[in-house]
């Protein structure tokens, strides 16, 4: 069957097999950062934007998302920029390959809620799962983030402790 | 000897590829190998069985399959696939596909695809014929069982380790300092309790995968996410039987370890494809492969028999571990012994005498491996939970019993192969954390209301860094032309940042900035030689590696430097990242002598280091832990956990921290939350991460971690290691805070709502 | 890994009750329960061009529309002001975010699944279900049928006056359920819903008017006991049968409890 689905702006129609899923159709077009890390829906790893909502791209049909709007990290580079720097200054990213999944809820968390407590965060990335960095560290990333932006000044991101 | 101040060591930088991580750039085995064939394995559902007959003739004839490969198309050469220096302690028990199949799950064909449909397709048609045999499924069962695991004539050991397959057996040794049977009788109290760890698994993000295709030479190429490049080769090179200069492995960025990488999981599968088909071939394992036949924590039993006088002097320790191998010897010979080695040397302070036993059992499970810790968590588990029994039994405060008996620096560690603690912070550690953790105002138990008590326990750890006259690090450094540098190393960063930290060893030594340190790792054709990154040896042993190639590198800088000023390489120093003549203002900058390099030269402004340590000087630390648990449910809510380490010196202390902080979630996890089981036959039923339960970050609390700097004289900056010391507090602090808030103590993990319900009498869960 | 030969995306009720009649069909919600499962199905209806997914709320009535995802669910305003954050309490620790804007209401209600936290919440409070066929029914009776070939089209819960609470216990916090609870006091009646026994949700009503002289903690402690006898049990993985029956009286107790605050708070 065909689909029509737009992924990071760029319409990509394609012959597909009805079950093919949405993150294997992502990958085979460049979207290399969609990660699969289980076969049952818990891990977060192949978090993506459709329609502005994050879903797990494992668990969704290509023809679903038919006519719909995808968004990867491939995509939002620049919205990831914004905040990656906290969590490397952490060292908080650690083997990298939960980072696109939560760089992809982070977004979407706060895109949703702008002013979020450390609840909130911990709550809305719950179901991103990171077996390296014991989670505190991300949280610490995201909370200089934004008291960054609050300070509307710059931090250094090389602090000795 | 005190810390000097730093320019790159003990700097919080980023990691070199954090850009590249958190952007989501290509960068994974699965990202960067492109069309190869799909290998599939068929797998055993009898944890015990021989294949009587495969019949893959249905199979073949799905569109899209090549071949399928059963036990008659392999060579039948016994091999390891355990990483560990050659000669390996483990015992050659396993062939690429074997007739007997040990453990539901192992391996009974290979299938090769065009695509995973079809593959998965084949798989459903090969019809397989077994004798299902009795198994072996309880590990205290296992030695001298007529059911053994393996009968095979050509079973064999490299290294004698005490193993026996005709009795179960892969290792058995005893040892011990002093009289312990006359010293425990003359203890006035005397403890004697089972402390039982169960298999768990690493659940790293990203799966065993291998990518195995022919290079531009013809030869092998092999593409892992693995741990241990040199062992891999070595171990292809065996199993397949050709050489391994036909071989070339590397490894590019890793989704996570924690040791499970440091076996050989599924490198041979795609290999012998390529091998057969001519065709490059990829391996990805599924969750549930890697859940069900990967290569877990060592189950152990530790039995801890301790002697202590009333006043909480620990006198006599009598250890002995029973640890279940699996259906494969990997790493049981050598993770066995950390449990008593790894533990008993924190009480040297009042040891009058120490026994350390054990046997290391195979059984029709899954074939463990190496798991962060390596053993000593398991140790830990049972000889911390002892004394905290102990501290409570007698009424004295756990953390002063430990001061009183714990190891302080300069003692000699005869429960640690003699060695001596040169560098060794505990008793800071315990002190810091008392404060951090406000221990005087959260040890006592306080009731909040409605069933829920807040409770605190403490535990504290060792381990080590390197394996002592075994581990080989090695590290080139190279002066690039623009006057910056190339570090290329053998050692695997599997996301810990170790490709980081080097380079900021490099900054050090060579006056530059991180960033001016290109860092290249892990491939067998460029890299020096390494063990891999396992056992805390990175940092200590590769660490030092680098700092001794630096230290030549200088030389030869010098040398060129003074062919280009006309003088005698005596007369040069390298100084701020410039080559000085002594006594005049006469200098050249690196730029000029790489320039200088490239024309009529013939002092390469190379140098590459080996480095092997004779000890294996152990890190420390102290976790302290808060919870709130419900008396009417059992749920344990981790409130705060704060844990100083000692690590000599950290070279990162971000980097430092997040080892911590993800060895203490990790840790919480094996307490709590996670559980290998299997069903009456022996077939496993956490499949995966619906019913294998890692922590989220819901069920960690807060976590608060400091340092403790100590100076180890053969480190490199003082620095010992991190990487595994930091999941061995959690277990034992948190089944002590358990024990506060329940009164009950208990020896097994995990440590379920319901068994905690459980154990309490009703009347005391009564609302 | 599921496999799939023929996606409809349906353009109808009437097309996807059509297909659906066929063996060889299944309709998909969110998918993730039937995406686990080796099997294969010929043809899949997809119902999400339907208009199906919008939650309206009127003075006498919630409806809820099949393929409302139960991060939906979580976030309205009206449905948890009505039962006073219960429904978000019932869904907030199933998994994370992108999960729960996958699984849909009529995925899980339609499923009956053992452990549906969903399910165990709806039931309590005075729902009803629209199939396509089968027309209105409650809940209470749809809870023990069959699965049949029809559609679950809508949810619908009445705004009958009352107060709601939910609790679970879980071994992790984002597992699933050992054992699910909610309770409601509607109209002046108490009701009980028990889930994850394992086996799904049962309603249980007070039949010995042990509450009939409102809440305290003697009648509290009762009916928490009666209630612990009156619900079966069973063993699985994540807990025996008498850890589940001890639970239920615990999570009773402290469900009248909240329900005791509730009204507290409403009469002030």
């Amino acid at each position: 069957m065909e689909v029509c689905i737009k992924v990071n702006g760029r319409m990509i129609t394609e012959q597909i097999e009805p079950d093919l899923l949405l993150i294997d159709f992502l990958r085979r077009h460049g979207c290399f950062s969609v990660k699969r890390g289980c076969e049952t829906a818990n891990c977060g790893l192949c978090t993506v934007l459709m329609d502005e909502i994050p879903v797990l791209s494992c668990s969704v049909l290509a023809a679903r998302a038919d006519g719909h709007k995808v968004e990867t990290l491939e995509g939002l580079q620049k919205e990831a920029e914004d905040f990656i720097g906290f969590i490397a200054a952490q060292g908080a990213d650690q083997c990298g390959f939960c980072n696109p999944g939560f760089v992809m809820n982070t977004i979407a968390l706060l895109r949703e809620n702008l002013e979020p407590t450390d609840d909130e965060i911990r709550a809305y990335l719950a179901g991103n799962l990171c077996r390296c960095s014991g989670y505190e560290g991300q949280l610490r990333g995201i909370r200089n983030y934004l008291n960054s932006r609050e300070k509307k000044g710059d931090i250094d991101g090389t602090q000795e402790i | 000897m005190e810390h000097r101040k730093y320019n790159a060591i003990n700097r919080s930088v980023p990691k070199k590829d954090a850009r590249q991580l958190l952007l989501g750039k290509p960068v994974y085995v699965d990202d960067i190998t492109g069309n190869a064939l799909v290998v599939k394995l068929l797998r055993s559902p009898h944890a015990n069985a021989m294949i009587l007959e495969i019949n893959s003739s249905a199979a073949r004839k799905v569109p899209g399959v090549v071949d399928i490969y059963t036990w008659e198309d392999v060579p039948q050469q016994r091999f390891a696939i355990a990483g560990q220096t050659y000669p390996e302690p483990s015992p050659y028990d396993r062939l690429i596909l074997d007739r007997h199949v040990r453990f539901a799950g192992d391996v009974v064909a290979i299938v090769a695809a065009e695509d995973e449909k079809a593959a998965l397709k084949a798989m459903k048609l090969i019809k397989v014929k077994y004798e299902v045999l009795d198994a072996i499924l309880d590990f205290h069962e296992s030695k001298d069982s007529k059911i053994l695991v393996h009968p095979e004539k050509d079973w064999f050991p490299p290294v004698d380790v005490g193993g026996d397959a005709g009795r179960n057996l892969v290792a058995s040794e005893t040892g011990g300092d002093g009289d312990i049977d006359a010293v425990m009788a003359d203890c006035e109290e005397v403890l004697d309790h089972a402390y039982h760890m169960k298999s768990f698994n690493q659940a790293m993000m990203e799966t065993f995968r291998t990518y195995t295709g022919f290079d531009r030479y013809g030869r092998l190429h092999v593409i892992s996410s693995t741990q241990i490049v040199f062992h891999v080769r070595r171990i292809l090179s065996r199993a397949l039987g050709i050489p391994k200069s036909r071989i070339r492995v590397e490894k590019p960025r890793i989704g996570g370890g924690f040791g499970a990488k440091q076996t050989a999981v599924c490198e041979v599968y795609p290999a012998f494809v390529t091998l057969k088909t001519g065709r490059p071939a990829k391996l990805i394992f599924t969750r549930k492969e890697s859940q069900i036949a990967g290569s877990p924590r060592h189950e152990m039993e530790v039995r801890v028999r301790l002697g202590a006088g009333k006043d909480g002097h620990i006198r006599g320790l009598d250890l002995y571990t029973l640890s279940n191998t699996g259906a494969y010897g990997e790493h049981g010979p050598t993770t066995v012994g950390l449990s008593g080695h790894k533990s008993i040397p924190l009480y040297t302070g009042g040891l009058e005498a120490f026994r350390f036993g054990f046997d290391v059992v195979y059984t029709n499970t899954m074939a463990a491996g190496a798991y962060r810790g390596y053993g000593a968590t398991q140790g830990i588990f049972a000889l911390e939970s002892a004394v905290n029994e102990l501290a409570e039994k007698l009424g004295i405060d756990p953390t002063v019993i430990r001061e009183k008996n714990m190891l302080r620096e300069g003692m000699k560690m005869p429960a640690y192969y003699g060695e001596t603690a040169n560098a060794c912070a505990l008793d800071r550690c315990m002190a810091r954390c008392r404060e951090l953790f406000h221990w005087d105002e959260k040890y006592p138990v306080r009731e909040m209301g409605d069933g829920k008590v807040r409770a605190a326990g403490v535990a504290m750890a060792m381990q080590g860094s390197c394996i002592s006259n075994v581990d080989v690090g090695s590290a080139t450094v190279k002066l690039a032309d623009d006057g910056t540098f190339n570090l290329i190393i053998g050692a695997a960063d599997m996301g810990t940042g170790c490709d980081t930290i080097l380079a900021q060893m490099v900054a050090e030594c060579m006056d530059c900035s991180v960033d001016d340190v290109a860092v290249f790792g892990a491939d067998t054709d460029a890299s020096p030689y390494d063990s891999g990154s396992y056992a805390s040896s990175t940092t200590y042993i590769t660490g030092k590696a680098v700092e001794l190639a630096c230290a030549q590198l200088k030389t030869k800088l010098c040398a060129i430097a003074a062919g280009m000023l006309g003088c005698s390489p005596e007369e040069m120093c390298f100084e701020d990242g410039r080559v000085r003549r002594i006594n005049t203002d006469q200098s050249v900058s690196l730029a000029e002598i790489s320039v200088k390099e490239q024309v009529a030269n013939d002092i390469a402004a190379v140098a590459t280091a080996s480095h092997s340590s004779p000890v294996s000087p152990p890190p420390y630390m102290v976790g302290m832990v808060e919870i709130e648990l419900d008396r009417y449910t059992g749920v344990v809510k981790i409130l705060d956990y704060v844990a100083v380490v000692d690590c000599g010196i950290a070279i990162n202390p971000a980097l430092a921290r997040i080892q911590t902080e993800g060895g203490i979630v990790q840790g919480i996890g094996h307490t709590l939350f996670e559980n290998i089981t299997y069903d009456r036959t022996g077939r496993p039923i956490e499949s995966g991460f619906m019913q294998y339960k890692i922590p989220t970050r819901l069920d960690m609390g807060h976590l608060r971690v400091e340092f403790e700097n100590s100076y180890e004289p053969t480190g490199p900056f003082g620095a010992k290691s991190i990487g595994e010391i930091v999941i061995n507090t959690p277990a034992p602090a948190i089944a002590h805070a358990i024990y506060r808030a329940t009164g009950v103590w208990h020896r097994e993990l995990p440590i379920t709502p319901e068994k905690i319900l459980m154990s309490m009498s009703e009347k005391d869960a009564e609302l | 890994m599921v496999t799939i030969q023929k996606y409809i995306r349906a353009k109808s009720l009437e097309e996807a009750y059509e297909q659906n009649q066929k063996r060889s069909s299944c309709i998909i919600g969110g998918m993730l329960w039937i995406k686990m499962q080796s099997r294969r199905i010929p043809t899949v209806i997809d119902l999400c061009d339907l208009g199906l997914d919008k939650i309206e709320e009127n003075e006498e009535e919630f409806s809820i529309g099949a393929m409302v995802s139960l991060r939906q669910l979580e976030l309205h305003e009206g449905l948890n002001e009505y039962t006073h954050g219960a429904v978000r309490n019932a869904v907030k620790d199933i998994v994370g975010v992108q999960f729960r804007n996958l699984a849909t209401a009529g995925g899980s209600i339609w499923g009956r699944f053992g452990f549906s936290d969903v399910l165990t919440i709806f039931l309590v409070m005075d729902t009803y279900v629209e199939l396509f066929h089968g027309g209105v029914i409650p809940l209470s009776e749809f809870v023990n049928r069959k699965q049949d070939r029809d559609i679950l089209v809508r949810i619908i819960v009445k705004k009958t006056a009352g107060c709601f609470a939910y609790l679970s216990v879980r071994n992790q916090s984002t597992d699933f359920p050992v054992l699910a609870c909610a309770a409601a006091c509607v109209e002046g009646e108490y009701r009980l819903t028990v889930g994850a026994r394992p086996a799904r949700a049962m309603l249980l009503l007070d039949e010995e008017k042990l509450l009939h002289g409102g809440l305290d903690p003697d009648s509290v402690k009762a009916f928490a006991r009666w209630a612990s006898n009156r619900i079966p049990t069973g063993s699985n993985l994540r807990g025996s049968a008498e850890y589940r029956t001890r639970l239920v009286r615990v999570l009773t107790e402290r469900l009248l409890k909240k329900l005791k605050e509730e009204q507290e708070w409403k009469s002030v």
